[in-house]
């Protein structure tokens, strides 16, 4: 047994393809464990960020800079009574969040935070990632049927449309981007999400340059449905608080809307990531093949630690602007032990691209790299995590029957369109 | 189920399904009174086939507070402060149309002074209302922003209206006759630092709305209602203006002191919720222009016009409107010669512009309804008083 597990450690494939059970339940764990923590940081930054933009300051009370306030936020919820209302239909009204979390969870077997950082690599991920993704919708319209109410009802109406709208603009920008994969020597495409990867790779240009500006369109196509896809503003119609107040959820309460909000929000880290690995080339840092020298590699390798460098430099900068009040005296303890510990996490990243570059080649290297590969790709996530909040403090919000006319009138003939033009432009260059 | 709702839905025709359509089952939904965007207690029953309204019904009288009755209970004075009550975010403007109706009954006139004093305020309290109504406006159409900006810059109104009363939004601020308070010392200051403080702020409001391309969607052509339409109903201010009619009491019957200044009367052309956007965003520069006009020319003199210590006008009635931010806000006001009013009646903007609910959203979408009642810019103190 300890030979079964030790001897994956020298692998430079998945878990899922090597057939070795115990590392991919790790794996899973660890990126179950992730994700949530993931979510608990965004709904804190939303927050904060959204507070920003609207000249507030966001939550203050619940530790430093109110950062203890979504821990706080979801014991509450858990805490809180669990409601079903007595004309719903109990079974199904259980089972409705349950459907949106597990989809919303699942899509992540196949995202690949590095060449052999994913649960596993199917040679039809992306057909996985987007089939099980759009399960999330079937959670939704459940919960608004269960929940035997008009409001909810009219939610889950307008998100299953909108969501099957909006998916087959997706697809089809997906498929530009899959074409591209094909133009290589062999000229066979592939699914799989790190064979995507690798094919913008041997290509030596992430797609979203690809053909320019053909897989600029494409990528903002797919950027554009995702928003709609996981109902956020201005596509928010599912949930609209002005109009339905708040949508297919209404009549949900304490840990079962929790469940609903972290699916929502994996969802939206689930199709940023398939952005990332389609069009932005997923793990790989900039310029991975002009600036190949092993004194690059260290120099990239330096970001996450300075990254963490810099988060812990504001969180310093932040405890000594705390009013010098005793009332704060144990926020500045607490802010000056996170600074302390985002600080150290610096020091542990730096010290490993050091080791990286000057102990044994083979572990140390393949151990930064790793690091390397999950840095740049949750970057690149975060990009469009700040876009969905940036999205939300700028915009309206559509009206149902023009989110429709764009979905099917403007989104669905480009990305046809580009598709068309990608397939024939491949077939001259090749 | 109570009277109110059995004869609101009979109202809308339920028994008799709509056969143009295949098979359809039309869907009533109650709309508030506990609901984000009826700002307030405002409960409209709509019935919807799918998302399409087929028609409303408004059911108010959940904040009735009965101001009416009280008036007949209280002296001309002790009823002053109830009308701040009523839209409890342009309480400037009702002191200023009860104090000037009281007074006309009298027949006595505030001094210029005082005068000047009462039309700086009203002004301000026009843009303060303003505000509130595009920040929850926008809030209702989905842009979350323009709200809390617009809550930013209306604080600095407030803080005029605290130094000066005492009071920030129940003010008080005028008494039959004139004014009780003298300007505080910097009171010119603090407004012509607003009149340079403001307009950017504007700016910054349209860069956020104007010509957003999903603002344009969400209000063209949505809520239309006619010139005639508008008049037919009795609906005045804002709404009516954006119709193409050029009609503000300012101008058509001068009160205070509006004969004084140069303005102008911002009007629309489509009647469309844009439109009425457009107006408004208009009247709150025109309101800075009115106000910058009355602080340089604010006269010396009295702020106390001869009233008796027992205010006792002479038996008769009187009707005396002015043009409030939201509309025409009349005061009829029966005299028996006793020191309270014996009837006294409020023709209050919010009520009357509500009515055109019905014809503005038949036929649209249930988030144009949101969209219609935050552009009617309805106050539900005032509806039900």
């Amino acid at each position: 047994m300890p030979n079964f597990i030790m001897s994956y450690l020298g692998s430079t494939v998945t878990p899922g393809e090597a057939g070795n059970q115990f590392w991919a339940l790790i794996y899973v764990l660890i990126i179950f464990a992730g994700v949530s923590v993931a979510v608990i940081c965004m709904n804190w930054i939303e927050r904060k960020a959204l507070a920003h933009f609207q000249v507030r300051l966001g939550p203050m009370r619940v530790g430093p800079h109110g950062l203890l306030q979504p821990i706080a936020d979801a014991l509450k919820l858990m805490l809180k009574e669990d409601i079903i209302p007595s004309e719903a239909d109990q079974f199904v009204f259980w089972v409705a969040p349950l459907i949106g979390l597990l989809a919303a969870f699942t899509v992540y077997t196949v995202i690949p935070f590095g060449p052999s950082q994913a649960v596993s690599d199917m040679n039809i991920g992306i057909l996985f990632m987007l089939g099980v993704s759009s399960l999330g919708v079937l959670g939704i319209v459940v919960a608004g049927w269960a929940s035997n109410s008009h409001y909810p009802l009219i939610g889950a109406l307008r998100s299953s449309a909108q969501m099957v709208s909006y998916e087959v603009a997706m697809g089809l920008a997906v498929v530009s981007a899959i074409l591209m994969t094909s133009l290589n020597a062999s000229g066979t495409g592939t699914l799989s999400m790190i064979g995507i990867v690798q094919a913008q790779q041997q290509q030596g240009v992430w797609f979203i340059f690809k053909f320019f500006p053909l897989g600029l369109i494409a990528f903002v196509i797919f950027a554009i449905a995702m928003v709609a896809e996981t109902n956020r503003a201005p596509f928010d119609m599912a949930e609209a608080e002005s109009e339905l107040t708040a949508g297919y959820h209404t009549e949900y309460s304490g840990l079962r809307w929790s469940l609903f909000m972290l699916a929502e929000y994996a969802a939206m880290i689930a199709v940023s990531s398939i952005a990332v690995t389609l069009w932005l080339g997923g793990w790989m840092r900039p310029f991975p093949n002009l600036l190949n020298a092993p004194a690059w590699d260290f120099i990239f390798s330096l970001f996450p630690g300075l990254t963490f460098l810099g988060l812990a430099a504001i969180a310093f900068v932040g405890t000594a602007r705390m009013p010098a009040d005793s009332f704060f005296k144990i926020q500045r303890i607490g802010l000056a032990v996170f600074a302390a510990l985002l600080g150290f996490i610096a020091l542990l990243l730096l010290a490993i691209a050091v080791a990286g570059r000057f102990a044994d080649a083979s572990v140390g290297a393949r151990f930064r790299d790793g690091i390397d590969y999950i840095y740049w790709f949750v970057l690149k996530v975060a990009v469009f995590m700040y876009l969905f909040i940036w999205y939300r403090a700028t915009w309206p919000r559509y009206r149902f029957d023009q989110l429709m006319k764009i979905g099917w009138k403007v989104m669905l003939p480009i990305s046809l369109g580009v598709l068309v033009v990608t397939a024939i432009v491949g077939v001259i260059v090749s | 189920m109570n009277d109110v709702s059995n004869r609101a839905l009979s109202n809308l025709d339920l028994e008799t399904p709509d056969k143009t359509y295949l098979d359809s089952n039309e869907l009533v939904i109650n709309m508030g009174p506990q609901h984000p965007a009826t700002h307030g207690v405002l409960r409209v029953i709509l019935k919807l086939d799918g998302e399409k309204v087929l028609g409303t019904e408004c059911v108010i009288g959940y904040l009735h507070r009965g101001v009416e009755k009280i008036a007949e209970n209280r002296t001309y004075t002790m009823f002053n402060p109830y009308v701040d009550r009523m839209d409890y975010v342009a309480a400037v403007s009702n002191g200023l149309g009860y104090c000037e109706a009281v007074e006309k009954l009298m027949n006595v006139e505030a001094p210029p002074r005082a005068k000047y004093i009462r039309v700086i305020l009203t002004e301000l309290n026009r843009i303060a209302s303003h505000q509130l109504w595009l920040g929850t406006h926008a809030l209702d159409i989905g842009a979350m922003t323009p709200l809390f900006y617009t809550f930013r810059d209306r604080e600095e109104i407030l803080k005029i209206f605290e130094r000066y009363c005492g009071a920030r939004l129940t003010t008080h601020a005028f008494r039959i006759g004139g004014c009780q308070y003298e300007t505080y010392a910097g009171f010119e200051k603090d407004v012509k630092n607003f009149l340079a403080f403001f307009p950017p702020k504007i700016d910054e409001y349209e860069a956020l709305l104007t010509t957003n391309r999903i603002w344009l969607e969400r209000t063209k052509n949505v809520g239309v209602i006619s010139g005639a339409d508008c008049i037919a109903l009795g609906v005045t201010g804002p709404v009516l203006r954006a119709s193409g009619v050029q009609w503000d009491l300012r101008k058509a019957q001068p009160y205070a002191a509006y004969s004084e200044f140069d303005f102008e009367i911002p009007i629309g052309t489509n009647g469309d919720t844009y439109d009425r956007y457009l107006v408004r965003m208009a009247e709150m520069r025109q309101s800075l222009r009115i106000i910058e006009q009355a602080v340089n020319g604010i006269p010396e003199g009295p702020i106390m016009g001869k009233v008796p210590k027992v205010i006792k006008p002479p038996v008769g009635e009187i009707y005396h409107s002015i043009e409030a931010p939201k509309g025409e806000l009349g005061y009829f006001i029966v005299s028996d010669g006793s020191t309270q009013p014996y009837r006294l009646r409020v023709r209050p903007p919010s009520f009357v512009n509500l009515q055109a609910l019905d014809i503005m959203v038949r036929g649209l979408l249930v988030a144009d309804v949101v969209a219609v009642i935050g552009t009617l810019d309805i106050v539900l103190g005032e509806v039900d008083r």
